[in-house]
């Protein structure tokens, strides 16, 4: 279990390194989207049309925040449970996309996409909204405003920290946690 | 007759709600710090130990707990002596949760099934507020309340389950549903099952079941040691904290059992986070 600090865009070398169970601390520009604005950004590509900020080497947050209170850039913001992304992560991992921030388990699609086009999954603390909030210093919303808080934000993030669920190589930290503590009777 | 002015059941139930979006009751976090105690994986520690400084903080700065602030349930029981003048009981309790959503800056997570699209502007912010009413004897209203998030709710399940099946049939159904949410609810859980009843009283039981202090000790005695026993069954399968493995899956289980039907067995589970935000005030 190694511990890291990276800083996005992160490139096919950053995430191979990484193995299910380590610990990272990001740094740098993240952007937000739930199940409305996964939906709206698969469309552009299927159109063809030019997508609201670069996927390449990009990280996608799954959080629908509490609204900032006045003077401060975000309320609340743990994620949100993954699977419902999983219809649409592929293809914007295919298209570039190098990290995804949520919680809960990915279907197989998609660790196959983490495997095929370099991607990992990580997991944030669900439940931990207060803290987390603490670590994205800057928040804006970029796009689709009026999906209220499944908007697409650009977030500014300081030693955000995740754990590595799905790495490149096809290893669940799900599967290993639970079938190390796991009790057959 | 008892009254109660509409406006003074609109302040109490708002300054609950807000309230309870940032302070996790006692009972939660003593669950909790238990298991930080008693896990064994170091990861799943270190896990626990994120959702202790998260409840601190927001307790400390007046944060929501969690983004997910929650559809807000309330659990009614009206005294037949007592009349509340001014408006209705349930005018009060809408209005009352969607002042404290706004004023409070939590999130409104209230939308259409189908077009998705949310009702914080046509509907109210945050509402419907769920509120299942009972009338019970006396000049009190008694309000229980909880934020309950979407997370832990959509792994939640209900089925009937043949007569012949049993206890054995339930603990296996119980089983399978929390093996199967695996990662996904926010582990540690708290699991609430309604047994018996017909199909919806076993899901609102279930429901009920979690607002239950947890750590106390069901009134009747089997099912407190089914309880304890289930809850030992479910440690067992190794999901750990937000699912990265550990003994401490389970913070408590609570059941709560009505008569049925001869010749059915409703059996419902319903799953509450780790962030089990609960308060009750009787007025």
């Amino acid at each position: 279990m190694a511990e890291y600090h990276m800083t996005t865009p992160l490139s096919d070398e950053d995430v191979s390194k990484l193995e299910a169970g380590d610990i990272v601390y990001l740094n740098g520009t993240i952007y937000t989207a739930r199940d409305a604005a996964h939906k709206r950004l698969v469309d552009l590509i299927e159109k063809g049309e030019q997508l609201p900020f670069d996927l390449k080497g990009s990280v996608i947050y799954f959080v629908g925040p509490t609204p900032p209170k006045p003077g401060e850039p975000i309320g609340s913001a743990g994620p949100t449970t993954s699977y419902r992304m999983d219809s649409y992560s592929p293809i914007l991992i295919e298209h570039g996309q190098k990290g995804m921030i949520g919680k809960g388990k990915r279907n197989e699609a998609v660790k196959e996409a983490c495997k095929k086009y370099k991607a990992v999954y990580f997991g944030a603390t669900g439940g931990a909204g207060a803290l987390i909030a603490k670590a994205i210093k800057k928040a804006e919303v970029i796009a689709y405003p009026e999906l209220g808080p499944e908007a697409i934000r650009k977030l500014e993030v300081e030693e955000f920290p995740v754990t590595v669920i799905n790495d490149t190589h096809g290893n669940d930290l799900y599967e290993m946690g639970r079938a190390k503590y796991e009790v057959k009777d | 007759m008892r009254q109660i002015a509409y406006d003074d059941l609109v302040k109490s139930v708002k300054a609950m709600v807000m309230h309870t979006a940032s302070h996790l009751p006692e009972d939660a976090l003593a669950a909790i710090e238990k298991a930080y105690e008693e896990e064994q994986s170091e990861v799943a520690k270190s896990v626990l130990k994120q959702i202790l400084d998260n409840a601190h903080l927001a307790s400390e700065e007046d944060r929501p707990l969690c983004q997910d602030t929650g559809l807000a349930v309330y659990f009614i029981n009206v005294g037949e002596d007592v009349k509340v003048v001014g408006g209705s009981i349930r005018d009060a309790i809408n209005q009352a949760t969607e002042e404290a959503y706004k004023e409070g800056y939590l999130r409104a997570s209230t939308c259409d099934c189908f077009d998705r699209h949310n009702l914080k502007d046509e509907v109210g912010y945050n509402l419907p507020a769920v509120i299942h009413f009972d009338i019970v004897p006396g000049d009190r209203i008694e309000i229980e309340y909880a934020a309950k998030g979407g997370g832990s709710e959509n792994v939640s399940r209900a089925t009937v389950l043949a007569p012949a099946q049993g206890k054995e049939g339930i603990k296996n159904f119980v089983k399978q549903v929390i093996s199967d949410a695996g990662p996904n609810p926010c582990p540690p859980i708290i699991v609430g099952v309604g047994i018996g009843g017909t199909f919806e009283v076993a899901a609102k039981s279930s429901k009920h079941a979690l607002f239950r202090e947890a750590g106390t000790p069901n009134p009747n005695p089997d099912l407190d040691a089914f309880e304890k026993e289930l809850k030992e069954e479910l440690n067992k399968l190794g999901i750990g904290a937000m699912g990265m493995g550990g003994t401490q899956t389970v913070l408590a289980v609570h059941i709560e059992k009505n008569p049925c039907h001869i010749a059915s067995l409703p059996v419902s589970v319903n799953v509450q986070c780790h962030s089990s935000r609960h308060s009750h005030i009787t007025l």
